[in-house]
């Protein structure tokens, strides 16, 4: 039986302080890619069809390499949040939601390094 | 994950039909929401037929007809009829409203009629809002200053600051807005809800409160204030033609403009 007050339990453990980075992150991210997301896809259209070394060459040249390493890292990074607020919204189990975020959280950073680690070999490798 | 779907005992099932008056000519059906927890059955959906020539124009008018002449069961709110206590809102054909101000000339066809959406319901179309009227007392809506009361005026506000009340102040509280809201039908006991979000700035925009800070400070958390998505659902159903959607966006803006 909960004699708890309705409004002792509206109030729960208090605001948290945080929120607004993540939600200010994901308006930033989300402008950020709207060029990058462009220049990938226009980049990506018109070397199709290409060989294995030309495409190499391309992502050899410095501005393809850093842009591609920040597209990655942007689009991850902006991944993340979002499926967050997707755990946060549909997931009521405390303990499974945690879990879930974690797991998020986790995924992005490794699948963002093995993207950026793959651009840094074909860029910065020998031939 | 969220519930998408009833649990068995709350699916509703076919009830009675309560045929129209002999020599009726302006026949209307309202298939209206019917549930008695003391019966141990499931809710189920009764069909009243009323002759319109003999009713008033709301729908109000059509359910205080059922009741008054054709079903005395039938449990509802309802005080002031006209708009302002917020007591009828219900959900009429899909969409949050009070019934006291909707016409019935403007729906094609049969009115159905059902409590508000995703809130435990004690009779009928009579929902339990004691956790929507918490999350309002969370909020701490009154004036809350620090400098002394001048003694013999009020706490004065120019004309423009006056104005910035306007679309917050006329909230009456009919839950419309929060119960129409997805991420308050998942989080509803974490997420204050478009209502409350309102009333909150309501004080948040008033220039004689000087509590700015502390209240920015008691939203900012991802349930009670991020769980909006700007779903929009709040404005299209505000039977005042408030916009909680918006008043939720400047509570946001201002949460960024404080740590620029």
């Amino acid at each position: 039986m909960n004699l708890r007050t309705p409004l002792s339990q509206v109030k729960g453990l208090g605001a948290a302080k945080e929120g607004v980075s993540h939600w200010w992150m994901q308006r930033l991210t989300s402008i950020a890619l709207v060029p990058l997301v462009l220049w990938l896809g226009f980049g990506l259209a018109s070397l199709s069809g290409a060989d294995y070394a030309t495409f190499t060459e391309w992502v050899r040249s410095p501005m393809v390499a850093v842009l591609l390493i920040l597209t990655i890292v942007v689009s991850f990074h902006h991944g993340q949040m979002g499926l967050q607020v997707i755990v946060e919204d549909y997931v009521p189990n405390e303990p499974v939601r945690a879990a879930a975020i974690i797991l998020v959280k986790l995924a992005a950073v490794l699948f963002s390094v093995i993207g950026v680690y793959a651009v840094l070999k074909i860029a910065l490798g020998a031939g | 994950m969220a519930e998408f779907k009833l649990p068995a005992n709350s699916v509703v099932q076919p009830g009675k039909t309560f045929s129209a008056p002999a020599g009726a000519k302006n026949v209307k059906r309202f298939m209206v929401y019917r549930y008695d927890p003391a019966s141990g059955h499931n809710p189920s959906l009764d069909t009243y037929e009323l002759d319109l020539d003999d009713c008033g124009p709301m729908v109000l008018d059509a359910i205080l007809k059922i009741k008054n002449e054709v079903d005395p069961t039938l449990a509802f709110r309802r005080s002031c009829r006209e708009g302002i206590c917020g007591s009828c809102s219900m959900n009429i054909n899909g969409a949050n409203d009070l019934a006291c101000t909707a016409a019935i000339a403007d729906f094609d066809g049969d009115i159905s009629i059902y409590p508000l959406p995703h809130l435990s319901v004690i009779k009928d179309l009579v929902c339990d809002l004691t956790n929507f009227y918490a999350q309002h007392a969370s909020v701490e809506p009154w004036m809350k200053t620090s400098s002394p009361t001048p003694p013999d005026s009020e706490r004065l506000q120019s004309k423009e600051d006056r104005s910035s009340l306007d679309g917050l102040y006329e909230c009456i509280l009919c839950a419309c807005c929060s119960t129409s809201c997805p991420s308050y039908w998942w989080n509803s006991d974490r997420y204050l809800g478009p209502a409350a979000l309102l009333n909150a700035y309501r004080w948040i925009a008033d220039s004689r409160d000087e509590a700015t800070g502390e209240r920015l400070d008691a939203l900012e958390d991802p349930f009670k204030l991020y769980r909006c998505h700007t779903i929009m659902n709040c404005t299209n159903v505000c039977p005042k033609g408030l916009n909680p959607a918006k008043a939720i966006a400047e509570i946001k803006k201002l949460m960024v403009q404080r740590r620029l």
